[in-house]
């Protein structure tokens, strides 16, 4: 495939990023099997946020990790620069808790799946970026799953604005965010994870919102399945 | 050996089971009902500030060391740096050399703590702006792992941060020297009081507070709930069984009881 360049102007990018954006979700592509060695690959984008996921297995696990009643989870996140932190160290953390709920475990015993997770571009909502898109990985991989997963955040303004799937700015000026993950059987919450003081009420609300954009998440990820098995009949 | 250990050596789960039909757990407490809490103050001299916290058999020591330092570029903001610490000695899922992933993720749990409920206001950290500030070493030991080790961290630090006392330093403008006057001191100005609540889901159903590490072995999935006042800090479900509205309303309702009850015990023990 040829490689593809945009060229985007700063100030464009910058009146991109200070436009009012309404309660919808920024817009989602994926690229699936982007990579050619990988059993599970995806380039997902949710707005400008970027992020690149592959997955293996399941695959031979190494021996103190080994589990004699289920498949072994790994997940490793890779920041755009520099080494790991311990902030990535808790994002790895969340994303593997999250990934075992939904990936059918016992069907494996003995092996491992992992999950490999590359930071390419965070502009705002990169923790269910993550999560979105290493359900994608390892639906292109055909891992046995009991339900997909789907993360939304919000932000919560100082004026108690709550903003869907908030840029970067948004969550720097925000008091506080949260990140929503449902599952797709009945939109239950899988993983909450948030930063920064809100109310019970705030977070009703959020919850409520999110709950509703999930599901567009769950359509795209048809959708995106749809048009790859399409192309290899 | 009798009967009953055997079982719940071999059945763990089936034993927990027999309990919980009956609403009560092993240890003789309600499902929502939290092991005997004990606080302890001012245990370590030698620190600035210091806290004991046993929560059943779960024991956390902390201690919080002050040192002067260079503010970064914005010249006013102190800093603290928090980090806990699993040694061998707490529990046989530790060993010795660097720090274990859960390790590593409760710094990180109590950096985000700090942050999120604002609790110390980092300008308050001043000495002369642009010059000198107060960096607050923040050092939580676990002693005995027996469950629910975020609980204790954070009543800890909390205890400890209210139990600080500063030396005043003041700084020659002229010479430049700095003098510390160790005999007259100052407390740490805290408004808030924020405080964590942990569950444990069992058997994908029944939701059980303040965790035992055996309880934490069983667990199909984990829930924090920090509360400061009458609002939410924090709520951290990393995975597991996926949970409906109404017992996320539950737990909450939980956490806000947990933590006027937990306000109330550093209060008393301050005011002592």
């Amino acid at each position: 495939m040829a490689a593809a360049f945009i060229v985007v102007r700063k100030e464009d990018l910058e009146a991109q990023q200070n436009a009012e954006s309404c309660q919808t979700l920024r817009c989602l592509t994926s690229e699936l099997g982007c990579l050619t060695r990988s059993d599970g690959s995806v380039s997902f984008s949710q707005g400008d946020t970027t992020v690149l996921a592959v997955s293996y297995g399941p695959a031979e696990v190494r021996i103190n990790q080994e589990q004699y009643d289920k498949a072994t989870v790994e997940v490793v996140y890779k920041p755009k620069v520099g080494l790991p932190r311990p902030i990535d160290r808790k994002r790895e953390a969340i994303l593997k808790s999250t990934l075992e709920a939904a990936i059918v475990t016992s069907l494996h015993p003995r092996s491992s799946i992992s999950i490999i997770i590359q930071e390419t571009e965070d502009l705002g909502s990169n923790m269910a970026c993550c999560i979105n898109a290493a359900c994608l990985a390892l639906l292109d991989a055909a891992v046995h799953m009991a339900f997909m997963v789907a993360a939304v955040a919000v932000s919560v303004m100082e004026d108690g604005q709550i903003k869907l799937d908030p840029n970067k700015k948004e969550e720097l000026e925000g008091r506080a965010t949260l990140t929503f993950v449902f599952d797709s059987a009945d939109l239950k919450v899988v993983s909450v994870v948030t930063s920064g003081t809100f109310s019970q009420e705030e977070y009703k609300k959020s919850i409520d919102l999110t709950r509703l954009a999930a599901e567009r998440v769950f359509q795209f990820y048809r959708d995106s399945l749809s048009k790859k098995l399409m192309q290899s009949i | 050996m009798p009967l009953f250990k055997t079982f719940k050596i071999t059945q763990p789960k089936e034993y927990y089971e027999k309990f919980l039909e009956k609403d009560v757990r092993p240890d003789n407490r309600e499902l929502g009902e939290f092991r005997p809490t004990v606080l302890n103050i001012g245990c370590v001299t030698t620190a600035e500030g210091s806290s004991l916290v046993k929560l059943g058999n779960t024991s956390v020591i902390c201690g919080i060391k002050a040192e002067v330092a260079e503010p970064a570029s914005d010249g006013k903001k102190g800093y603290l740096v928090p980090n806990v610490e699993l040694p061998p000695l707490c529990s046989t899922n530790f060993k010795p050399g660097p720090p274990s992933e859960l390790a590593q993720v409760l710094s990180q749990n109590m950096v985000d703590f700090l942050t999120d409920s604002k609790c110390v206001r980092l300008e308050d950290l001043c000495i002369v702006p642009g010059k000198l500030v107060w960096s607050l070493y923040i050092d939580l030991v676990c002693l005995d792992f027996d469950g629910n080790v975020m609980d204790a961290c954070t009543l800890a630090l909390m205890a400890a941060l209210r139990n600080t006392l500063l030396p005043v330093v003041t700084v020659d403008e002229d010479s430049g020297e700095i003098t510390t006057d160790v005999s007259i001191h100052q407390k740490l100005s805290i408004s808030k009081c924020p405080v964590s609540t942990s569950f444990i889901i069992f058997d994908k159903k029944i939701l059980l507070v303040d965790p035992t590490s055996e309880e934490e072995d069983l667990a199909t999935g984990a829930l924090t709930i920090i509360t400061e006042g009458d609002n939410l800090c924090s709520i951290y479900k990393p995975g597991g069984t996926p949970l409906t509205d109404t017992q996320m309303k539950t737990c909450i309702d939980r956490a806000f009881l947990r933590g006027r009850e937990a306000e109330r015990l550093i209060e008393e023990l301050i005011d002592k």
